[in-house]
């Protein structure tokens, strides 16, 4: 059946079709995962400027970033874990473009990691959410509103003596994500996909190990999560094309029927 | 040999007879000029081609003293003045370079390598030209004098006249009468640059330079030339200019050089080869030509030159005066406290005046019956003290 | 007597800033051999290895015996004031306006007749050691200073012209994240700093420092990232015309060599922490220090970069972490001469190993941070240009004045 994509089009343009930036903006200032420092680190954003409008260049005004594939809001692929590291068409450059489009449920639990954060994402939990929404389709994003992108930025870190504390999926709950409900990938508002004392997990960092290594993406420090419904947005998510790129920065838009209410 | 070993063994420097010093020339000061020293030096040079009634090639040998004249030098100056000497000579000794000057010409001329040496001696004074001449006038200086206080000249004579102070007696009044009766001995020369007379209580409460050195004490640096004829005494005759006869000289550089600071020139060195060289002692001279930076060095040489032991120069201030019609006639023009030291021709002043004083020449008051004086030049301070030091004994030619 | 200094009143916003002057500073080569002892702190003379003469004005020649082996030695400062003078008047604009300026003719026990500067107890006739320092312009000149230190003595107005002494003035910590930046904190707060400004990136991740730092008195924190241009330049945007003295205590340690290791982003977090981070800091602050050389009591100062000794001579072990050093001190050589026409020197602190976590395998001797610390605090109030602080450092210096390719293989024995 054909679809009438300029319909679609004016749609958008007419607000028919509201579009609503999940991403933050790529800032010196903003928080990225810190590994034991020892370890190689994601590179942080930084910006120079090349010329802006004087004797480096008259008319002009550019900069030249630096940032990591990792840092701000970010798309995970499958060959970014050890888990992902063999599949097929697993980097940035090879995914199948039609993938960086598909829908998305929210799943609401900023009342609970208000309250504690190191608040552990189950099934029961979704079971709850599912009751009340309905069953996730296969093919969504599952993404993990946590109202976290709300916080200062030592509070949305929450690094302390033994590392972080934020929010995050249990190792159960990812590989029923993965195998009874075919999600297409995870995606959360903090840094990371992943429970903050993940490494405690067994697996270490189930988020990331389960989805890549089903071939299964994620989306980290997402923000607005709290204007989409919890079922009916459709994800327009596509990252840099780098080469063998693990993933990239990228502009997450959300897609959702109707105007304003 | 020392000048001790040469009285011993009876060897006597060979005279200068049949040499004369004539035509003085001075091409009035000015306090700054926009003119280089190069037409300063032209002014003199022609000044004595005319009085002389000479062509400029008859000039064959050339003396000149300047420190302004840079990039050139003595060489530069024969192509720009269309001189074309057998005997040059580059004396940029300060205030010996008069009587350095006379040496190297007299001998020249006793030789017969030149017959005519022009001794010009001058300087342009710029608005920052004495900056710039300090800041870059020797090695050590540079190194080791203008990094600390900058203030010149002054100030490494302060410390001279303050350590000769401690050391000896001298008061600020004792060489107030100095420069008082210089500065009388001025006030009838047209182009001296201090025309009013010094009151001691004028003196006394000038500006402070640096301790203990006040505005008096210090020369005013002009823009000027000064020039002399050295020839035969034949030659003088036939160009009917009047000459004087240089009866001795001596010459000495950086002398006592493990005194800690300066109590004395290089004079005290030589200044029994001066007297007994000219046949005189220092009573028989009718005036004094002292070289005059600073009164304290004045005093030294009334010290080295013989006219008292050395630290009783305080006493003979007290006990002489000092204008021309005094009991001992000193820098008779007004010496280059009252006329100005314009470069490197401060170093002729004395001479000049001098040639001037023995010929009845003088612009201002003479000295009654000058038939012999002392002339004395010092100067080039290169770190703490003055190097070079020289004198003349001359007469009046007959 | 030396008048204590006061603490300057505030800064009256509607007056002009004088602006920097200094003396000249040309010397003669060789008479730069007593620029390199001063930049150190050492009191040195020529003296002639054929005849032992000590030599003052510096020279080519020994005006004893014509020599030319006349090689700058360690040599007593003692000697007896003979003669001052009070300069009232100067054609140097530098001295014109910091007259009357005391000079004198010193006469020291080891033979030279040396003109030097004055403290203001030093007394005509009297004993006093002389000392030789950088003056503005760079270049070494010698003070006498009385025989025994005298109360207040860091005070006198000619010394503080050529020293950067901390008291009164307002320094700007760039990281107080590790150990050396809370050391030096202290140190500063201690030798009577006004404010002692500290620096602190990524607010969001804590350290355990952060208390020590806070209750430190006269600190005000302030967020200053190295590795961000914009951060650098808001903060000297903000607080740069108040900043007389910067110490850039950002590190970055890594073991590593230059074939052995694994891949490029340490090196470039290197280089980014401490060579671009160094020049973020120069270019944001390097202007306005320049400008306030000569800005009353509380006047701009000084630079303190803190260099491993091996940006001298590479060590393997540390290779990459040497290489980066070596850039930060040739980076410090060029900010040395931008910023001498303001005044302000630029001190490189060189020592070896610190006792800090990233040297943990490393034995001993090493330097404890508050030790860098008081040394940064000690070579700013002698108003030296390079210190080595601790053995493994002044070890080094000793070597390569010797044999540098000698002690190259000893790097890695």
């Amino acid at each position: 059946m054909p679809v009438d994509l300029l319909s679609f089009a004016r749609a958008v343009s007419d607000g028919e079709v509201r579009v609503i930036d999940l991403t933050q903006t790529l800032s010196q200032e903003f928080p990225t995962i810190v590994l034991p420092p020892e370890l190689g680190q994601c590179a942080r954003f930084r910006i120079e400027e090349v010329s802006r409008y004087d004797e480096r260049g008259p008319a002009w005004y550019w900069n030249n970033i630096s940032l990591g594939e990792h840092t701000g809001t970010h798309f995970d692929a499958p060959i970014h874990w050890i888990s992902g590291k063999d599949l097929p068409n697993n980097a940035v450059d090879t995914i199948d473009v039609a993938k960086f489009i598909a829908p998305a449920v929210v799943i609401d639990c900023s009342k609970e990691c208000a309250a504690n954060p190191d608040f552990a994402l189950t099934i029961p939990f979704v079971e709850q959410w599912e009751a009340r929404y309905g069953k996730i389709e296969p093919g969504h994003w599952a993404l993990l509103r946590t109202d976290w992108s709300k916080r200062n930025y030592p509070d949305y870190a929450g690094l302390r003596d033994d590392g972080a504390h934020t929010p995050g999926p249990e190792p159960a709950v990812v590989k029923w994500f993965v195998e009874q409900r075919d999600v297409h990938g995870f995606g959360t508002e903090t840094i990371g996909t992943d429970f903050g004392q993940g490494h405690h997990f067994n697996p270490p960092y189930p988020a990331h190990f389960y989805m890549h290594g089903k071939g299964r993406f994620g989306l980290q420090c997402l923000t607005n999560l709290d204007l989409l419904p919890p079922k009916g947005t459709v994800i327009v998510a596509a990252p840099l094309k780098i080469k063998q790129g693990s993933g990239s920065p990228l502009r997450v838009l959300a897609l959702v029927d109707g105007p304003r209410k | 040999m020392t000048q001790d070993d040469r009285m011993a063994s009876g060897a006597i420097r060979k005279s200068y007879d049949g040499i004369v010093a004539c035509l003085p020339v001075t091409i009035p000061y000015r306090h700054y000029s926009t003119n280089s020293a190069h037409w300063w030096l032209g002014r003199a040079l022609r000044e004595i081609v005319t009085r002389a009634r000479l062509r400029p090639k008859d000039i064959d040998g050339f003396a000149v003293s300047s420190f302004t004249v840079g990039p050139d030098t003595a060489v530069g100056l024969t192509q720009h003045f269309g001189l074309s000497p057998r005997w040059l000579d580059h004396i940029p000794f300060g205030g010996a370079s008069g009587i350095v000057a006379l040496r190297r010409a007299a001998r020249a001329v006793q030789a017969g390598d030149a017959d005519i040496v022009a001794c010009v001696a001058g300087d342009t004074n710029h608005v920052d030209s004495f900056r710039k001449t300090l800041s870059t006038f020797s090695r050590f200086a540079q190194d080791a004098v203008y990094p600390y206080g900058s203030g010149g000249a002054n100030a490494s004579f302060a410390l001279i006249t303050k350590n000769y102070m401690n050391s000896y007696g001298a008061r600020r009044e004792d060489f107030a009468k100095l420069c008082i009766a210089q500065r009388d001995n001025a006030l009838s020369i047209p182009h001296a640059m201090m025309k009013k007379k010094l009151t001691l209580d004028g003196y006394m409460s000038a500006r402070p330079i640096a301790d203990p050195i006040h505005l008096f004490d210090c020369v005013m640096p002009c823009a000027g030339a000064e020039a002399l004829l050295v020839c035969r005494e034949d030659t003088a005759k036939s160009l009917n200019l009047p000459g004087v006869r240089i009866l001795s000289t001596i010459e000495r550089h950086n002398a006592f050089p493990t005194d800690p600071m300066q109590v004395r020139g290089g004079w005290a060195l030589d200044v029994d080869e001066l007297w007994s060289m000219a046949g005189l002692k220092p009573k028989d001279v009718d005036f004094v030509e002292t070289y005059d930076d600073y009164p304290v060095i004045v005093m030294m040489q009334l010290e080295d030159l013989g006219f008292c032991m050395k630290g009783e120069a305080p006493d003979f201030v007290r006990s002489h005066s000092f204008t021309n019609e005094g009991t001992f006639p000193q820098n008779t023009s007004g010496g280059q406290l009252s006329i100005g030291q314009a470069g490197a021709a401060g170093g002729f002043l004395g001479l000049v005046e001098a040639m001037r004083q023995l010929t009845a020449q003088q612009l201002g008051t003479q000295v009654p019956d000058a038939k012999t004086c002392l002339v004395s030049g010092f100067g080039m301070i290169n770190y703490d003290r003055g190097l070079s030091s020289c004198a003349a004994i001359l007469a009046r030619a007959t | 007597m030396t008048t204590p200094l006061v603490r300057p009143k505030r800064k009256n916003p509607l007056k002009r800033t004088r602006l920097p002057l200094g003396p000249q500073g040309v010397r003669s080569r060789t008479a730069h051999g007593l620029t390199a002892a001063a930049a150190e702190g050492r009191f040195v003379l020529q003296v002639c290895l054929d005849c032992n003469t000590v030599i003052y004005p510096p020279r080519d020649a020994c005006p004893s015996c014509l020599s030319a082996r006349l090689p700058f030695r360690d040599v007593d400062r003692s000697g007896t004031l003979v003669a001052e003078t009070t300069v009232q008047t100067s054609t140097d604009p530098y001295f014109r306006e910091r007259t009357p300026w005391r000079v004198g003719t010193v006469k020291l026990d080891v033979g030279p007749v040396v003109v030097a500067h004055l403290h203001g107890d030093a007394v005509e006739g009297g004993r006093v050691r002389l000392d030789f320092k950088l003056d503005r312009s760079g270049s070494a000149v010698a003070i006498a200073l009385p025989e025994k230190d005298t109360e207040n003595m860091a005070d006198d107005p000619h010394l503080r012209e050529m020293t950067c002494d901390p008291k009164f003035r307002r320094v700007l910590i760039t990281d107080g994240r590790n150990a050396v930046g809370q050391a030096m904190a202290k140190a500063f707060s201690d030798a009577g700093a006004a404010i002692v400004f500290v620096g602190l990136a990524d607010g969001w991740k804590p350290f355990p420092g952060l208390d020590v730092i806070r209750k430190i008195e006269r600190v005000e924190i302030v967020p200053l990232d190295v590795t961000d241009t914009e951060s650098v330049t808001e903060q000297a945007e903000q607080n740069g015309a108040r900043i007389d003295i910067i110490v850039n205590t950002a590190e970055h340690v890594r073991a590593g060599g230059v074939v052995d290791r694994h891949g490029l982003t340490v090196a470039r977090e290197e280089m980014d922490i401490r060579y671009l981070g160094l020049m973020r800091l120069a270019q944001a602050f390097g202007p306005v220090l320049r400008s306030r050389g000569a800005d009353g009591v509380n006047s701009a100062a000084a630079f303190v970069n803190l260099l491993s000794v091996h940006a001298l001579m590479n060590w393997p072990a540390y290779g990459s972490h040497s290489a980066t050093e070596a850039a930060c001190l040739s980076a410090a050589q060029c900010m040395r001469a931008e910023l001498r026409p303001g005044g302000v020197k630029v001190l490189n602190m060189f020592f070896g190993p610190l006792e800090t976590e990233w040297f943990q395998t490393v034995p001993p001797p090493k330097v404890m941070p508050a030790v860098l610390a008081n040394a940064v605090i000690r070579a700013l109030k002698q108003g030296v240009e390079d210190a080595f602080v601790g053995d493994v450092a002044e070890d080094i210096r000793q070597r390569l004045a010797v044999n540098p390719k000698a002690l190259e293989r000893e790097m890695t024995s």
